[in-house]
């Protein structure tokens, strides 16, 4: 869904740094951050009288700006833009010393407890905590108490209590670098571990730890100049941002204004290393992170904006009475798009399908066919900006386009349920089974709390699980995958739905499990009258609960017919290839038939028949004109100009056979 | 039809629950009452044993100090004897810490008065402020964070600058303009100075706001950035979107589905920031001269008042041992898998 | 047919794993976890052999035993004669010339911040190569024998297809010419048409380099078609083992039984009488047993007393396969063997569609 948006948004160049150049922000911080070591080198050399001025000249004290004196004077009548400036040195120096200490213990150490895990990780992680309760600042004061007014010592001190977040960060970042298969190859083709730190890991960490030391160094400036402040690390006349603050609270009444330029200074340099994490951050997770999926705020403002919504919607529900034994669902031309830097992006394009009350039918298709979205855009849950632009989904006689959030909410869930590819993150992890159960129950069928608790065991024996009331006390992460799809299916079923979406069920189960869990559908298809509709990649999925199956190419609508003549006789040579590409039906060891090409994406759909370019009996009138879906016979439509050669070859291969 | 599968995952908790120890290490409270225990006694171990060793480095030795250049040389081997710093390092670290266990720091050196009386008499200064300060972070900070996370638009931008401008801005620094402000210009609040709650209820939380406000403004910013980024996660998780495809309404999803999932990474925060909260009573009780641990702990570093440095030391870190604790029961609280895994 | 006569069964085996076990530590509070029980496996020069099972069968964890990537706890594994049991860094780079792998996950096995020619070059210096351009050449001979441009040696991985990253792999793992390739579910994480042409690759690339593979996979479709012969696992130990048509025509475990009547066959006939199959089949889970019994006794529906008291012993077949299990000899009916013979050459689009993409 989103991938779609970044896969489009292809990343140029992985030179981190270079895209960092490009950014304004990020040039403002780091230019800032260099004009402010260049003070610190240069104004104690400029004003090399001020680390040692007692008192300046006492008649022009207290004064605000001048000409003479920009920033005023302070109490002892000395310049205070001087004393700010030269007391950047000692500021900078207290954060270089810290930070060569944290860095120096911290990406070692960091790196050695994430790629060698074992003991030392052990011994790391257990002193790592240590080190996070004990209070630093005290522990600063201590060693403060016997190295008098000690820069260095304070900062290795703080340096030392500080590194164990960066041990800690890089831990966690080497860790599952460490795992990935990359570097198994790596340790396969027999490279020394120096070489897999230095190449394969410190590249991949790099981003997280320099954000987490800019960090970090905006810390080390805070806790330096609080010392400061607190007169302990810097000899009497000499200036530091911290000092001159102290300074300021002392004159608070008389002179209010002097607190504010070492504030604003340590502020700055603040906000300077915290943009710059934060643009550095930005700028490592497009570089290799790729397609990660960022959640958009637009996506949970969904949630929210719709608990505002009071009324809203047009209703349209029953303006025309449907007759009952017409299709339960019926899509027609559903289209749906996202809205893109180049315009809206077309990703579905007028789907058009039906499922009958009791009937199953399967959505089959391959990655980036649109299946799932076509699926999710049925309960109005589509992510990633999508939306729902034409066509008419009717439920029941009503048309679920356009309707309210809210009025959504009252068919999920009860009249429509929904299961999905992965049940065990699909329940909060937080909740007992039978807690999340109750809580549907009580919403769907206004049950009370005790009958809910009767009624959620109930349902769990309606899946067939052994000692229902047992796994109804089980949080999430104690069942197994078998278990947790049972489980999803109960919930599905707790608002008595007439529909079931099932967003490939079993696609992360064991074959023998997937068996069981495939039986129960049927059944509850078969005993309960419950239509399906099964969302799934696998043909031998489709082939085992279907009785009707709906073909999707690149967002379309390829083909629709019944169960046994879409796999003997396929009308669409996309359908035909793929069922030919499964090993499941050729000779061992035979060169497979495949299909050339890729899938093209959104956007670069052709204008005719999208599967043209791929296709061996493809003529130039597939992509003169948009193709519409044609019917062979009443039950079959196919969205392809050549069935007939199709057909024929398929005859002649029941000729063949007999 | 019944499988393997599911028998052996209803077998297992019971085989993992038989292998435990104990019957009443089987009360998950009561292990992370006692992992936290355990896990105090090495660190007031090392704390003390760090300290007392940095202690004995100070050039020329207590009774030095005490005695003053003045004194005489028998005076001072006398001193040296009656403060055990004749003998060797470690027998004077394990009479300290004798001692220590039954509650005794020693005498502080500037003072001459039990370092425990010295710290007893002004714990509830800090832990007033301590106390306060990780309300006021609880509330504003996840209130704050899930706004954030809810609303786009002016009002999270305006908690996302809010949060950004408490992490840059010292404590120390923001007192300074809050006393400016409310004290030196409106005189609505004490600019210095402690109440305690005997006294007054009402003067103690007067003089508790403003220090209040300059230290738990960090903390603030770092739990409501921490919410909203725990928020935003578990909003986008699959189980939102299942029980968002149930029907359950939003109000709902946030408050009960998202919230509390959320509410285990607030909570490691929470127990980083109380840790730092701790450190910045140091700087506010100097600004507002209030009577603490932290401003002692200051004076004391002055004076190289060692024996009362470590001891309040030892008074912080028992702080953080208790403090963590109270985070641990929370976490096992919002998160059963710590319970069961 | 895959004729076993193309395979050099006579010669040595190039590896030869005896009485392998790999045993997990999983924390102080956990007992150990034996993934690895006992299992004993060959392949020779230019044969396939492959691995299949359910997920946590030890499958995967055999091949990262030859790998050097799992703790081996006891047993011997010897490439081309050479012991590599415990193989160290040296040892390790001297047969990955001979050993390499492709793994599942093709966004995880090539590092996002190194080009593509970086990594297929990795192994060569590995290997002590040092003339650049020597590299260069041979980076581009792989890419294109894989179909890739050459142009893609200087392009970051985030460029490519899931497919197209399987094949930047297989490159990755031909680049010394090993003898024996191990492949982790190599086309699991693929779509159905872009795995055709990842298993037809794969099979050209084993005749032109004389390739064995060690092909693992949950998926028996996918290993039946590449593999000469085939080996079930179950719960770290070997079930059955034997000639791949043998195994899949008559299969004489009982879990191997289960394992091919619960995959759903893509052809809605044929799968409705599977299904009769898999229902008379089907059976509730029995009470656990103790350590030394068959692993599979406790979901096993014909499981007898002395199948919960002492564990199997591989057995010789008239077939030629070897199961370990008691009762083989009494389950040897009509009716359950001959399970999957049929269903194959049955199959309509199997000839005239091949010619789709030619």
């Amino acid at each position: 869904m989103s991938a779609i948006t970044t896969a489009t948004e292809a990343i140029e160049s992985p030179n981190a740094l270079r895209r960092l150049f490009r950014r304004p922000l990020a040039l403002a911080c780091i230019g800032y951050l260099l004009l402010v070591i260049l003070v610190a080198i240069l104004a104690p050399v400029i004003w090399p009288g001020v680390d040692h001025e007692q008192a300046g000249d006492l008649i022009r004290a207290r004064q605000g700006s001048t000409p003479d004196h920009w920033f005023g004077t302070d109490a002892l009548g000395r310049d205070v833009l001087q004393r700010l400036l030269v007391g950047t040195r000692v500021t900078m120096v207290g954060v270089v010393e810290g930070m060569v200490v944290v860095l120096a213990l911290g990406v070692p150490l960091g790196v050695i407890a994430g790629y060698f895990g074992g003991l030392p990780d052990r011994i790391l992680t257990w002193i790592s905590d240590l080190t996070f309760s004990i209070p630093g600042l005290i522990v600063i004061l201590v060693v403060l108490s016997i190295f008098k007014a000690s820069l260095l010592a304070a900062m290795i001190t703080f340096g030392l209590l500080v590194s164990p977040h960066l041990i800690r960060l890089v831990r966690s970042a080497t860790l599952p670098v460490s795992r990935e298969l990359y570097i198994e190859a790596a340790r396969v083709s027999g490279l020394s571990r120096f070489y897999i730190l230095r190449h394969h890991v410190l590249p991949r960490i790099a981003g997280p730890i320099i954000v987490q030391a800019s960090f970090l160094a905006a810390a080390i400036l805070l806790v330096q100049s609080g010392l400061a402040y607190l007169n302990l690390i810097i000899e009497a006349p000499a200036p530091s941002w911290g000092g001159m603050i102290a300074e300021g609270l002392e004159n608070i009444s008389s002179q209010p204004w002097l607190i504010w330029p070492p504030g604003i200074a340590i502020g700055l340099t603040m906000l300077a290393f915290l943009l710059l994490s934060d643009q550095i951050r930005d700028v490592g997770v497009e570089t290799w992170q790729g397609p990660r999926r960022r959640i958009r705020r637009k996506d949970i403002t969904q949630v929210q904006a719709a608990a505002l919504r009071v009324e809203g919607g047009r209703s349209d529900s029953g303006d025309d009475g449907s007759p009952a034994e017409v299709a339960l669902l019926s899509m027609e031309g559903v289209r749906v798009s996202v809205s893109s830097p180049g315009g809206e992006l077309t990703i579905i394009e007028g789907v058009t399908l039906d499922v009958r009350v009791g009937e199953t039918v399967g959505l089959v298709g391959e990655s980036g066919s649109g299946k799932t979205m076509t699926a999710m855009a049925i309960l109005g849950l589509l992510t990633g900006g999508a939306q729902i632009t034409s066509g008419e989904i009717r439920f029941a006689g009503r048309n679920l386009v356009g309707l309210s959030e809210q009025q959504l909410r009252r068919i999920r869930g009860s009249e429509i349920g929904l299961i999905s590819q992965e049940p065990m993150v699909g329940f909060n992890p937080v909740f007992r089974i039978g807690t999340q159960l109750e809580d549907t129950l009580r919403l769907h069928q206004g049950m009370t709390r005790r009958q809910a608790r009767v009624a959620a065991i109930d349902l769990l024996r309606r899946v067939r699980l052994p000692d229902p009331a047992a796994v109804a006390r089980r949080y999430p992460h104690e069942l197994s995958g078998g278990m947790a799809q049972r489980v999803a299916i109960a919930r599905a079923l707790s608002g008595n739905p007439t529909l079931l979406i099932a967003d490939e069920p079993t696609t992360a189960l064991d074959v023998t499990v997937q068996a069981e869990i495939l039986e129960l559908l049927r059944e509850l298809a078969h005993d309960e009258r419950m239509a399906i509709l099964l969302v799934s990649h696998d043909w031998g999925v489709i082939a085992d609960v279907c009785d009707r199956a709906v073909v999707m190419y690149a967002g379309q609508v390829v083909e629709r017919a019944g169960i046994i003549p879409i796999f003997r006789e396929p009308m669409h040579p996309y359908t035909a290839a793929l069922l030919s590409s499964n090993p499941h039906h050729a000779i061992p060891g035979d060169v497979l038939p495949t299909i050339p090409g890729t899938v093209p994406k959104p956007g670069a759909w052709p204008v005719g028949c999208h599967f043209q370019a791929r296709c061996r009996l493809s003529t130039t009138e597939c992509g003169e004109a948009k193709i519409p879906m044609l019917q062979p016979t009443d039950e079959r439509e196919t969205r392809c100009l050549h069935f007939r050669v199709l057909a024929q070859e398929s005859e002649l291969v029941e000729v063949t056979r007999s | 039809m019944t499988s393997l599968d599911v028998n052996v995952a209803l077998q297992q908790p019971q085989v993992r629950r038989g292998s435990r120890i104990g019957g009443l290490l089987r009360d998950p409270i009561a292990q992370v009452i006692t992992r936290r225990i355990l896990f105090a006694i090495p660190l007031l171990f090392v704390v003390s044993a760090l300290s007392f060793v940095l202690m004995r480095l100070i050039p020329g030795d207590p009774a030095r100090q005490i005695l003053g250049p003045s004194g005489s040389p028998e005076a001072y081997a006398a001193l040296r004897e009656q403060l055990g710093l004749d003998l060797p390092l470690y027998q004077q670290y394990w009479d300290w810490l004798q001692n220590a266990v039954q509650g005794n720091l020693g005498t502080s050196i500037f003072r001459g008065e039990s370092v425990v009386d010295i710290l007893n008499q002004r714990l509830p200064v800090t832990f007033s402020l301590l106390f306060l300060s990780l309300l006021v972070t609880l509330i504003v900070g996840v209130t704050l964070g899930v706004l954030s996370a809810v609303r786009g638009g002016a009002t999270g931008r305006g908690i996302d600058v809010l949060s950004q401008l408490g992490f840059i801005l010292p404590s120390f620094w923001v007192a300074a303009v809050l006393v400016s402000i409310f004290a030196v210009q409106l005189r609505l609040l004490p600019a210095v100075g402690y109440v305690p709650i005997d006294d007054s209820v009402a003067d103690w939380l007067r003089s508790l706001v403003l220090p209040v406000a300059a230290i738990a403004l960090a903390s603030v910013a770092a739990v409501a950035r921490q919410t909203r980024e725990a928020m935003l996660d578990v909003l986008g998780s699959e189980h939102i979107r299942m029980a968002r495809a149930n029907g359950i309404p939003p109000h709902r999803i946030l408050l009960r589905y998202a919230l509390k999932p959320a509410g285990t990474r607030v909570m490691t925060m929470l127990g980083l920031e109380a840790v730092s909260l701790l450190g910045g009573t140091v700087f506010i009780e100097s600004v507002f001269a209030m009577p603490g641990l932290g401003s002692i702990a200051v004076s004391a570093t002055y004076q190289q008042d060692v024996p009362l440095v470590v001891g309040v030391t030892v008074y912080f870190t028992i702080l953080v041992v208790i403090v963590n604790l109270i985070v641990d029961l929370m976490y096992t609280w919002l998160d059963p898998r710590v319970r069961t895994a | 047919m895959i004729e076993n006569s193309s395979v050099h069964r006579d010669s040595r085996p190039l590896l030869e794993v005896r009485d392998l076990g790999v045993v997990y530590k999983l924390g102080r509070r956990r007992p150990p976890l034996q993934a690895v029980d006992g299992v004993s496996l060959s392949v020779a020069p230019r044969e396939t052999v492959g691995i299949v099972g359910e997920s946590g069968s030890g499958k995967s964890t055999i091949g990262r035993a030859i790998l050097g990537l799992a703790p081996i706890d006891r047993g011997t594994i010897s490439l081309a004669g050479d012991d590599i049991t415990h193989a160290g860094y040296g040892q390790r780079r001297k047969i990955s010339a001979d050993l390499q792998v492709i793994f599942q996950d093709p966004y995880s096995s090539l590092n996002p911040t190194r080009t593509i020619g970086q990594t297929l070059s990795e192994s060569l210096i590995a290997q002590g190569h040092r003339s650049r351009s020597e590299i260069e050449a041979r980076v581009a001979t792989m890419l294109h024998r894989v179909g890739m441009s050459e142009d893609a040696a200087s392009k970051y991985p985030n460029r490519f297809s899931g497919g197209q990253r399987q094949r930047i792999a297989i490159a990755r793992a031909l680049m010394t010419q090993p003898r024996l390739v191990i492949c982790d579910e190599p086309t699991s994480a693929l779509d159905l048409s872009v795995q055709a042409q990842i298993l037809n690759l794969m099979r050209e690339l084993q005749d032109e380099f004389q390739l064995s593979y060690l092909f693992i996979a949950h998926d028996l479709a996918v290993v039946r078609h590449l593999s000469h012969r085939i080996i079930v696992v179950y719960k770290g130990q070997v079930m059955e083992q034997g000639a791949s048509n043998t195994v899949y025509s008559f299969p004489a475990h009982p879990y191997t039984r289960a394992l091919l009547s619960a995959v759903p066959v893509p052809d809605p006939v044929e799968q409705g009488s599977w299904r009769e199959l898999r229902l008379s089949d089907a059976s509730e889970a029995r009470a656990p047993s103790g350590e030394n019994a068959c692993p599979f006794a406790s979901r096993c529906p014909h499981a007898v007393a002395i199948c919960r008291t002492s564990r199997p012993a591989l057995e010789e077949t008239p077939e030629g396969s070897s199961v370990a299990c008691h009762r083989w000899r009494d389950l040897r009916t009509p009716a359950t063997t001959a399970v999957r013979n049929n269903g194959i050459s049955q199959v309509p689009q199997s000839s005239p569609s091949n010619s789709i993409g030619a």
